[in-house]
């Protein structure tokens, strides 16, 4: 998938990923491209055996319906289907999956071809994860973000590339009218080398305020799970993950933040985590270095004192 | 502007899951549920359109869930004309059979969109959203942030990530698939859901449950090791936070 120009890194993810499939099935690796003046990103997809690229003004922009036809119109009788699972990807893998029959596992971290085709999927929130197989021995698997390494799909020698016309006939049911890039705010999140990230357990608009005394005393500043961007307590600019910002902090303290793979796709590779949660099956503490199971308003002003004695 | 919004109840993600004896699914009979958290978006971005543009608002809401009930209420006493409960005795269904069940619950009636959360967290093949426009041959936007509507136009936003969007014009009738709606959904006082529960404008609907087109079998499920991979700190706040103190440090933060 392109986004302003660029492939996106899951791009590269999905290339890995399909890699291995094709390693352990004796297949072949085949990428679609599809938007405007896209052919010379063909270069970077050297990952593939094979890229099929639909160059036209029609796909200028995302087209829900647009790109959902062409990559449906793309994909022949491959057996395996890798979309990612992001924005984009969301609109394409369940229409592909409707106008073609075959079946789609969505939330998939990985692929499994032995004795079947199938899949380990993050259910819950990341709460519960599941073994899947599938029906036949055709599938198409919407996959998480950060499932496997982008470098592992970059490497590799030049692949054939095939130029198809636009196969639409349809004329396009949603129309892109622009794009828009939220404005700078005061804090750049991407930067700062201390987060105190704060989730639905901080509860209430004005207990940020604490946390916020937490972060001036280390240096840094004060993210925020999505709910808190939604309900307006702290500005978009500071949400991390998925659809907010990936960040890599020297130190990424969360507070009563669970730990879904929308928040985790967008920290997982800060240098030390350190987690805070009442719940021990919170899967946030997959992915911290450090937790502690507890309420945050018993720790906050202990940590303030430690701080400020310190 | 008509506008249907599709609910579902999920397991409520604050409960511990337990898993089944066998461990192929959870264990359902002892779960609560409540209303898919996107689902509650797309509520209330159809209700700031009906706010904006008038037309009637219907909500259906699908399954046998106890808690489905009191979710139709409160969508009644937040401002929908109209709820359906689809289903009384349907056990958990693959997303393509909800597609389904809401699609011919749609059918024969007319509307300019249809709204659901873009995803649940149990939605093992897709979203229900795109699934609902592919069978009914409609357009459909995913990760919708926001919605307006002007002489039988609609424009959507789509957000990508960054808090990069773009903003579409969409013939209709479509399906949205929300993210968030343009404001926090509201709430609604006790007093008035009791009130919507007493006028019992809440309709039902037999279904039933179309055989399983999905294609996709769970085998098992497993709640992954808590704490894998971190050191977890013992003791109390007062302890939690000295240790919490030493690892800051030593992270190389002064
Ligand atoms: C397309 C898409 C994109 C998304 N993008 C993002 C994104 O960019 N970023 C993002 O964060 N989410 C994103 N999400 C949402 C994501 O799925 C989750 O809903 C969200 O991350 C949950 O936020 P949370 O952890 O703050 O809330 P919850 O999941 O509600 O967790 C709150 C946690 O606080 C704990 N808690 C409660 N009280 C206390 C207390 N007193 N002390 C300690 N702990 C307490 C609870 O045990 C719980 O674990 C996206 C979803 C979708 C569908």
């Amino acid at each position: 998938m392109i986004c302003q120009g660029e492939l996106t890194e899951t791009s590269f993810e999905l290339i890995a990923q399909a890699r291995s499939v094709a390693t352990q099935t004796g297949g072949r690796v085949v990428a679609g491209l599809v938007g405007s003046d896209i052919t010379a990103l063909a270069a970077e997809l050297g990952g593939a055996d094979r890229i099929v690229v639909v160059d036209d003004p029609a796909f200028e922009n995302f087209s829900p319906d647009g790109h959902a036809a062409v990559f449906g119109s793309l994909i022949g009788d491959s057996s395996v289907v890798l979309v990612p699972y992001t924005s984009m990807g969301m609109d394409v893998a369940s229409a592909i999956s409707a106008t073609s029959g075959m079946p789609l596992v969505s939330f998939c971290t990985a692929i499994s071809v032995d004795g079947g085709l199938g899949a380990t999927c993050q259910l819950y929130a990341g709460k519960i994860e599941a073994d899947v197989t599938v029906d036949g021995d055709r599938a198409i698997f919407a996959v998480l973000t950060g499932s496997a390494s982008a470098d592992g799909g970059r490497s590799g020698g030049a692949a054939e590339v095939e130029q198809v016309d636009n196969p639409l006939e349809m004329t396009l049911r949603s129309t892109c009218l622009g794009i828009a890039e939220p404005e700078g705010g005061d804090v750049d999140i991407t930067s700062e080398e201390v987060l105190v990230v704060v989730g639905r357990g901080i509860e209430s608009e004005d207990n940020i305020a604490e946390a916020q005394e937490l972060a001036d005393l280390l240096g840094g500043a004060v993210a925020g799970s999505r709910p808190i961007i939604d309900q307006g307590w702290l500005a978009k600019d500071r949400q991390v993950g998925k659809s907010g910002l990936t960040v890599k902090p020297k130190l990424y303290l969360t507070l009563g933040v669970s730990g879904a793979p929308e928040h985790i796709e967008g920290m997982k590779d800060a240098e030390t985590i350190i987690s805070v949660n009442t719940d021990p099956q919170a899967p946030i503490f997959g992915v911290a270095h450090y937790g502690w199971v507890g309420d945050i308003f018993d720790l906050l002003p202990e940590l303030v004192d430690k701080l400020e004695a310190d | 502007m008509d506008s249907v919004v599709l609910l579902r109840p999920v397991p409520d993600p604050v409960e511990e899951l337990e898993l089944n004896d066998d461990g192929s699914d959870l264990d359902r009979d002892y779960l609560g549920y409540v209303l898919n958290e996107f689902d509650d978006h797309a509520l209330e971005e159809a209700l700031l359109l009906k706010e904006a543009t008038g037309g009637t608002l219907t909500v259906l809401g699908l399954g046998s869930a106890d808690e489905m009930e009191q979710i139709l209420y409160t969508a009644l006493a937040k401002g929908a004309d109209e709820a359906i409960k689809l289903g009384d005795e349907l056990e958990h269904l693959s997303i393509s059979s909800q597609a389904e069940i809401f699609v011919s619950a749609l059918e024969g009636r007319s509307f300019d969109l249809v709204l659901t959360g873009v995803q649940a967290a149990d939605e093992l093949n897709g979203q229900l959203a795109v699934r609902v426009a592919a069978k009914l041959g409609i357009p459909h936007v995913s990760v919708v942030v926001g919605a307006s509507a002007d002489n039988g136009s609609v424009k959507v936003t789509k957000e990508f990530w960054g808090g990069i969007t773009a903003d579409y014009q969409i013939q209709t009738p479509a399906v949205l698939g929300i993210q968030a709606a343009r404001q926090a959904p509201r709430y609604v006082a006790v007093s008035l859901i009791r009130q919507a529960q007493q006028g019992g404008d809440l309709s039902e609907t037999d279904v039933d449950p179309p055989p399983d087109t999905s294609g996709v079998r769970v085998i098992s499920v497993r709640v992954p090791e808590a704490g894998e991979g971190a050191e977890m700190i013992e003791g109390d706040e007062e302890a939690a936070a000295t240790k919490i103190v030493e690892i800051i440090r030593s992270a190389g933060v002064k």
